[in-house]
């Protein structure tokens, strides 16, 4: 529901670097998506050719990659990844405590570009 | 010719502005001592009636003020000013979510420093609130028993980013399927840490128990130095 904002971000963040790097065309972008995020990378290439119209980014390729979801444990420190999809309890794994806090998996990060 | 493709670093968070604005907003409130609360749930679960009874019961305690977000009405502004609070209508014009940069645009138009506490009663939605920080010291959600107990499976990072749930309209609970149990399960899977408050506006039974916290976390954000 959110696409549109989120990629018009990623594209004006884009075509900022594109120009300060007197780029003419940008071919691909790799962004990073939070585990947790429930936009579809099909999706987001859509919106993406939609608001990239006319711009030097028209054509672009997303390359999205889920990073991991990944939790720190309050008792003993441990950072642990979990699969949301599989796991019936979150616990640390090195000493089950359930005191435990997010620490990544949402947010959106451009890595590199490919321009001409 | 042929041309040559180039690689350009850009290592940029894409919601780095908004969590920057976000701090600030954060540590404004902590320095004023003022706790600002972004109340989040799906459309009709029951948050303008939630912050109406808190209105009621806090009213002898604690000065509270909302900024409501609506896509487009002034319908619960005009209920939270006739409860006699101050009330500011955020119209996000189709978005689907509140940010920071629109919180801070409806603060201006309250004196928030002179509060006790702010709600931030967010779009009616599941899904994109969660992704976005307001700069709110807790995140609360409201759960309502005739969504049913199967949400936390189907939102699950609006459950695990939150630091209260409160399961609300629990005066339907005889005419519904609804399994307390389970969905405590399912919460505390994504969320270990979250409170769970179990209340009905409507009944008043539940509701103590979230004012008590409320009290608390009015009371810490004063103790804040």
């Amino acid at each position: 529901m959110h696409e549109l904002p989120v990629i018009q971000k990623v594209l004006d963040i884009c075509l900022k670097h594109a120009t300060a790097n007197a780029a003419q065309k940008i071919i691909s972008i790799e962004l990073k998506v939070g585990g947790l995020s429930d936009l579809e990378p099909k999706w987001m290439q859509r919106y993406f050719d939609f608001l990239s119209k006319d711009t030097i980014a028209q054509g672009c390729k997303l390359k999205i990659n889920k990073t991991p979801v990944m939790f720190k444990c309050q008792s003993c420190a441990k950072t642990f990844q979990v699969d949301m999809n599989k796991t019936e309890t979150i616990a640390c794994p090195g000493c089950q405590s359930e005191d435990i806090s997010l620490e990544s998996g949402n947010g959106y990060h451009i890595g590199n570009m490919e321009v001409l | 010719m042929k041309e040559d493709v180039r690689l350009i670093e850009v290592k940029e968070d894409i919601l780095a502005d908004n969590e920057k604005l976000a701090n600030q907003i954060r540590s404004e409130f902590n320095q004023a001592k003022t706790l600002l609360l972004n109340l989040m749930s799906s459309p009709g679960a029951g948050k303008t009636t939630l912050i109406l009874k808190t209105i009621e019961m806090l009213k002898q305690d604690l000065k509270i003020g909302v900024i409501e977000a609506d896509i487009d009405s002034m319908v619960d502004s005009h209920k939270v000013a006739a409860a006699g609070r101050p009330a500011v209508q955020l119209r996000t014009g189709g978005f689907c979510h509140v940010d920071a940069t629109m919180v801070k645009s409806g603060l201006e138009h309250m004196d928030w420093q002179n509060q006790d506490i702010v709600f931030i009663e967010n779009v009616g939605n599941l899904v994109c609130p969660a992704e976005f920080d307001t700069g709110a010291n807790k995140k609360v959600m409201i759960l309502s028993v005739p969504e049913g107990d199967d949400k936390p499976l189907k939102y699950p990072l609006m459950f695990s980013i939150c630091d209260v749930l409160i399961v609300s309209k629990l005066d339907y609970l005889p005419y519904s399927d609804f399994d307390i149990e389970a969905m405590q399960q399912r919460v505390k899977k994504l969320n270990p840490n979250i409170h769970i408050f179990e209340l009905s506006c409507k009944t008043g039974k539940g509701v103590d128990a979230w004012i008590n916290w409320l009290k608390n976390e009015s009371g810490d954000a004063n103790s804040n130095i």
